[in-house]
């Protein structure tokens, strides 16, 4: 497995994190069918009360930049880019939400929502996060649990 | 400083419980000294993608807001003061001061409204950054000012405010015609890791909160622009240099060719609007 996972992953998520590495499914190797990822990413349960939490920081997922998450009432600001989140798992397959996350633009053509597991972002990243996804696999998978939740 | 972060912070949260009107301030009027009234909103210019045009004023809190429409108020204004004292120092081996050469700063009235602009004896496209440098270097014999730093800012300041209420009028063609197209295709290129456009956020956007921020359409009217964030002026390549970080891409230089290309597209975009800078935001 690259490296790379070590090196975005503060230490504290680090060590909730699963070490399961030589699994996991880098990010070129991620198989879409109609933007829809069936397959774990890691072969390990995504962990859902951590995948809350990569949700709402600005560091790691800062998804609520763009959407309300009714959820999270504790978080102030809640972004309204993209829609609202509430009960995205009454509209989405769980592969169908684990495609959006790993690569977004194969759901929504040219949307502004960052694809969480690819490498090949827009061009010139800035060094420290080259070659680098937003997320690591785990956290997609623990992300993924959360958002399965979110029912109406 | 401590009121006027809480007052943004309540702005936000209830904006978002409002689920927020398009743009908060939209019908808001931007009058400076009880006497200044200045227009924050135009209709586009010809080819514009954009519907209409705002300045970024009218997508503050009222708290910040209120900040611009005084001048005692506005922060901007004490670098302002400092520039009008260098402006008649004499500085470099010329023993030189701006206004021996330029009287008073006056006599630029109208200047920045027209800014980015080709220079014919540099053969180049020149920012207002340029012009000064140029006069320190060539006429003064003295040291350039730093892009950013507080003496330059300063002075884009005192100069951008000489134009205050002119309609923003940039050129596009001739011989800048090949810098307006680069700087087009800077403003529509996605970078950095979070993958994104200027225009996704200020063209696409603009009027949405995105967290904690309401988005703009990103337009230079106002700048340089004290921010509330960092307390001093900003310049537009600075503002530019911050964009790009935060969507995790490697910022082209200030001063570079890139960033004077792209100041001149998005100026040129906010063509009809009026100078406004100094402007107060977050
Ligand atoms: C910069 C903005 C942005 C960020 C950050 C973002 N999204 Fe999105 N998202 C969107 C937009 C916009 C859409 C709607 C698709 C479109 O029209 O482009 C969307 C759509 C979605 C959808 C489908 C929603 C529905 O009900 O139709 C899901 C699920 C989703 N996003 C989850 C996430 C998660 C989880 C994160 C963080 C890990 C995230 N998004 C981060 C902008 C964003
Ligand atoms: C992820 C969203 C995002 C992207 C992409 C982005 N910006 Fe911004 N920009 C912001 C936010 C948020 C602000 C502060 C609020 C506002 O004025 O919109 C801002 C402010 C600005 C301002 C100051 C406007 C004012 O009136 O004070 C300018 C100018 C600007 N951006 C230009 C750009 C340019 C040029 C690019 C591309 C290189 C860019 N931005 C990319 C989010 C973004």
């Amino acid at each position: 497995m690259k490296p790379y996972k070590l090196a975005l992953i503060p230490t504290a998520l680090l060590a909730m994190t699963s070490f399961a590495f030589a699994a996991d499914v880098g990010p070129s190797d991620v198989v879409f069918a109609d933007g829809a990822v069936a397959a774990s990413l890691t072969g390990v349960a995504g962990d859902a009360a951590n995948g809350r939490k990569v949700f709402a920081s600005r560091k790691l997922g800062n998804c609520l930049a763009c959407h309300v998450n009714s959820d999270m009432p504790e978080q102030s600001f809640h972004g309204e880019v993209g829609p609202a989140l509430d009960g995205a798992a009454s509209r989405w397959e769980e592969a169908q939400l684990r495609g959006i996350l790993v690569n977004s633009k194969n759901t929504f053509d040219g949307t502004i929502m960052p694809s969480f597991y690819r490498t090949e972002n827009g061009v010139r990243p800035l060094k420290k996060f080259t070659g680098k996804s937003i997320l690591t696999a785990q956290q997609v998978e623990d992300v993924l649990a959360y958002l399965t939740t979110l029912k109406e | 400083m401590k009121t006027i972060t809480k007052s943004i912070i309540t702005g936000g949260i209830l904006a978002l419980s409002l689920g927020f009107a398009a743009h908060a301030g939209e019908d808001a009027t931007l009058t400076v000294n009880g006497e200044i009234t200045l227009p924050v909103r135009a209709a586009a210019p010809a080819g514009s993608p954009l519907p209409e045009l705002f300045s970024g004023w009218v997508f503050r809190s009222t708290e910040t807001q209120a900040m611009q429409m005084d001048d005692f108020d506005n922060p901007g204004m004490i670098f302002v003061d400092q520039a009008w004292e260098a402006w008649s120092t004499p500085e470099g081996s010329a023993g030189k001061s701006c206004a021996d050469c330029h009287g008073e700063p006056e006599s630029f009235a109208g200047l920045r409204a027209t800014m980015p602009k080709w220079n014919d004896e540099a053969g180049k496209l020149y920012t207002l950054e340029d012009y000064i440098n140029e006069s320190r270097v060539k006429h003064m014999g003295a040291e350039p000012w730093k892009w950013s730093g507080g003496q330059m800012t300063g002075m884009t300041a005192l100069i951008s405010l000489q134009s205050r209420g002119d309609v923003v009028n940039v050129k596009t063609d001739g011989p800048v015609a090949d810098m307006y197209e680069k700087g087009k295709e800077i403003y529509y290129t996605r970078v950095g890791q979070l993958d994104m456009a200027c225009s996704n956020c200020h063209e696409d956007n603009y009027g949405v909160m995105i967290r904690a921020d309401h988005l703009s359409q990103g337009q230079i009217n106002g700048f340089p622009a004290y921010r509330l964030k960092n307390a001093k002026l900003n310049s537009v390549h600075g503002r530019f240099k911050g964009c790009m970080k935060n969507i995790r891409a490697t910022p082209f230089k200030e001063g570079s060719d890139e960033f004077r290309a792209l100041e001149l597209y998005v100026a040129s975009r906010g063509n009809g609007l009026v100078i406004e800078g100094p402007s107060v935001r977050n």
